[in-house]
């Protein structure tokens, strides 16, 4: 942790002559670089330096300084981390949070700055853009919900598998990432036996693998990060043979690349989400290129976490809006909302634009878990689902009365599964 | 035997109670459910493996906090970069059994390297602000940030996963009744052979501590450290000494709980200060200062994580902390712990 801020600081004194405070733009970057999602979060601010990095730390004309705030995945260190960016840093825009529950804490506090502005980081639970949206926060990664959307689909009618019990994270990202998967999953005529919910941060899973049916087609898995970790060497350990599919942080870069053979268990996982390691993309590909470049190869992953994605995403959102705006935040920022609400912003994902509750929509990813021939893992294509809203391409009612996303929601049944 | 008749014919209900709920636990382990049950509890398999992965989990605990609550019952010594201790471990082991493949070469190896370091810390650093209670606690805080500031910057922030040797992966099958099958032959309930043997370890390493602690001349000078330093050192006993190869034995045993947390679990930063915290609740239980006491927390406090994981999801990190309070507000010293 203070290795990041030291090296925010360090940071901070190379910028040449640090200027007056007029001609720079101060950023915190909210981020969680303890907990379950440490190696995530140390990508998300590796990823915000490149992109700061590839336009020498310019925008708008001004100088953009930045400060990093650890956070610990839980709302109430995000809301502190963040309070304390605006009030004794003293900065104009805050780029995060990492986790689900910290957006909806940063969605509620932006409410009580509306002269500054929130750019989430990589956050996911449905309820930041979509229940009483905060006029100053903006997303610019889809949410958890989208990111679900194609995998359920494709068990059913490309893999075979109708009968899935689930494992997943009991917080709103948790309920957000497997809402996606099952509204599809449900729709394809598939079957959800039994959902179980596991605390964020539980390290020792035991007795939920006990829990486990035997008579189930395929298990989904909706937790990540070292929660995702523990719980594949543990169901190893418990001699676990069912096929297994993954949400959308379980096969993410930062699990692959883990040290020890409990990401073993996930070769042929399908899972799905924002990011596939192999999409042809031209721009992708150029990203991953300038991700490898920057930084040395211990010190990064071999390919962009989603994690790492999210925040760069969001960061080149910034830079764009504030090249809009020529970096004029007078007036309460208000150019710069109206700019970045209407902004299209081209990422390595294709060109982002927000809807009317400043959230993106956009590509979604099936991959498959695949062995390299050196031992390593990838994520490997084998869908694609374009143009995913953020009601998953349902009317904005039928999406509501589905209701928001929960242990119990949404309703297999209804969706015209078992 | 005659404590037990004592304490029977002193606490009659109480042992009635105690009695009662042994033998109902007996009964749910190892009978086989009626249907009835099983509705209300589940099947029996996942009650089984909640009340074993519980005890796994406390001998775990157990061999954390054991050095910890030595060291504080002799040195009055609250070791905050115990959990520091815990997770370099944890990484040092990695490396051996990554690098010879022998998972068991990791564990004197670990033992010697990490209880050298304790060596150290009370050669250079505790024996000289010894008494100072607050000073030393402040000075092991900053300790345990800068080791976990080193093991940042030399392991990196992603997760590592100790290969547990062939012999040991996989589950086995243990001699419980888990279901029986319409055709009235018996299932038996299989669990990871890893865990088992963690646990076979961890009562090994409980006893001969107990041995050593009851039964040999250097445990009689620690038990008489405990109960009264200034005497010990001014009847002449190099308390020093003692007080060396304690918090190396403490610090070792902290080594050696950190390869088998990374085996069956993973080590990653941040596990320091999780462990550091289980084993303060796991002495606050059990007692300061009291090996007997810091195995009873440690099963205490698995076995509400566990079965709190599997029958009530959302409360289970409630239980320990609700456990922890129950335990101050009527016992402060802990349930096996001396009041001094």
């Amino acid at each position: 942790m203070k290795r990041f801020i030291g090296a925010a600081a360090a940071l901070a004194l190379m910028l040449p002559g640090a200027a007056a405070a007029q001609d720079t733009i101060k950023v915190g970057i909210l981020v969680a670089t303890e907990g379950a999602f440490a190696a995530g979060g140390a990508d998300g601010i590796r990823n915000v330096e490149l992109a700061l990095k590839q336009v020498g730390n310019m925008a708008g004309g001004k100088k953009i300084e930045t400060v990093v705030a650890p956070t610990d995945t839980t709302p109430a260190t995000a809301t502190r981390m963040a309070r304390k960016l605006i009030e004794q840093d003293k900065v104009d825009i805050i780029l995060g949070p990492l986790s689900g529950s910290e957006g909806i804490a940063m969605r509620d506090y932006s409410k009580t700055v509306p002269d500054k502005t929130v750019i989430n980081g990589i956050s996911g639970a449905l309820e930041t853009t979509w229940v009483d949206p905060s006029p100053n926060f903006f997303r610019f990664n889809l949410d958890g919900a989208q990111w679900g959307a194609g995998l359920g689909d494709y068990v059913v009618n490309k893999k075979g598998w109708k009968k899935v019990a689930t494992v997943s994270a009991d917080y709103s990202f948790g309920y957000t990432n497997f809402l996606g998967f099952a509204v599809g999953f449900c729709k394809a005529g598939g079957e959800l036996v039994e959902r179980l919910w596991v605390p964020l941060g539980s390290s020792d899973f035991a007795g939920v693998i006990a829990k486990l049916p035997d008579d189930v087609d395929a298990i989904y898995l909706g937790v990540g990060g070292t929660d995702a970790i523990n719980f594949l060497n543990q169901y190893q350990q418990a001699g676990g043979k069912a096929k297994l599919i993954g949400g959308s942080i379980m096969a993410d870069p930062t699990v692959l690349n883990s040290k020890g053979k409990a990401k073993d268990a996930l070769i042929g996982t399908p899972t799905s989400g924002w990011v596939a390691n192999d999409n042809p993309a031209p721009e992708w590909q150029a990203y991953v290129k300038a991700y490898q470049e920057a930084f040395p190869a211990d010190k990064r992953l071999p390919s962009p976490s989603l994690f790492g994605v999210g925040y760069y995403v969001n960061a080149l959102a910034m830079i764009a809006g504030l090249n809009e705006v020529k970096g004029d935040l007078s007036d309460g920022q208000k150019k710069f909302h109206a700019a970045l609400s209407k902004l299209k912003v081209k990422t390595p994902l294709g060109e982002i634009s927000l809807n009317e509750n400043r959230q993106a929509s956009g590509s979604v990813f099936v991959t498959e878990v695949s062995a390299n021939p050196d031992g390593s893992l990838s994520n490997k294509m084998v869908a694609r689902v374009d143009n995913v809203t953020q009601t998953l391409g349902m009317t904005a009612d039928a999406f509501r009365a589905m209701g928001l996303p929960s242990r119990t929601t949404p309703d297999c049944k209804a969706l015209g599964g078992k | 035997m005659g404590t037990l008749q004592n304490l029977g014919a002193r606490h009659p209900i109480g042992t009635l109670v105690v009695l009662v709920l042994v033998v109902a636990l007996a009964w749910l382990i190892f009978a086989p459910w009626p249907p009835g049950l099983e509705q209300a509890l589940g099947r029996k398999r996942i009650f089984l493996n909640a009340i074993l992965s519980g005890i796994t989990l406390g001998a775990l605990y157990f061999l954390v906090a054991s050095g910890f609550t030595l060291v504080f019952g002799l040195m009055r010594n609250v070791n905050l970069a115990h959990g520091s201790l815990y997770l370099l471990g944890g990484y040092i082991g990695y490396g051996v059994v990554d690098a010879t493949g022998y998972w068991l070469l990791a564990f004197p190896v670990v033992f010697v390297v990490v209880g050298a370091l304790g060596l150290l810390l009370q050669h250079q650093v505790f024996r000289r602000m010894e008494g100072e209670e607050l000073r030393q606690t402040l000075v092991t805080i900053g300790i345990s940030i800068v080791l976990a500031d080193l093991m940042l910057w030399y392991w990196g922030g992603q997760s590592y996963q100790v290969q547990s040797p062939q012999w040991l992966s996989g589950p086995t099958t243990l001699p419980f009744v888990s279901a029986v099958r319409s055709d009235g032959q018996a299932v038996y309930l299989s669990y990871p052979l890893i865990r088992i043997a963690i646990l076979f370890a961890a009562i090994v390493i409980g006893l001969g501590m107990w041995f050593v602690l009851n039964r040999s001349r250097l445990g009689m000078l620690i038990r008489a450290g405990v109960d009264d330093r200034d005497i010990l050192a001014a009847s002449g006993v190099r308390i020093q000494y003692v007080f060396l190869a304690v918090f190396a034995f403490g610090a070792g045993l902290a080594g050696i709980a950190g390869i088998i947390g990374g085996t069956f679990q993973s080590l990653s930063p941040g596990e320091d200060t999780r462990f550091l915290l289980a084993s303060l609740v796991v002495v606050i239980v059990g007692g300061m200062g009291s090996i007997p006491g810091a195995a009873l927390g440690a099963v205490i406090i698995g076995l509400a994580e566990q079965i709190g994981l599997v029958y009530a999801p959302t409360y289970s990190v409630v239980f320990t902390f609700l456990i922890m309070a129950v335990v101050l507000a009527f016992r402060p010293q802990g349930l096996l712990g001396a009041r001094r």
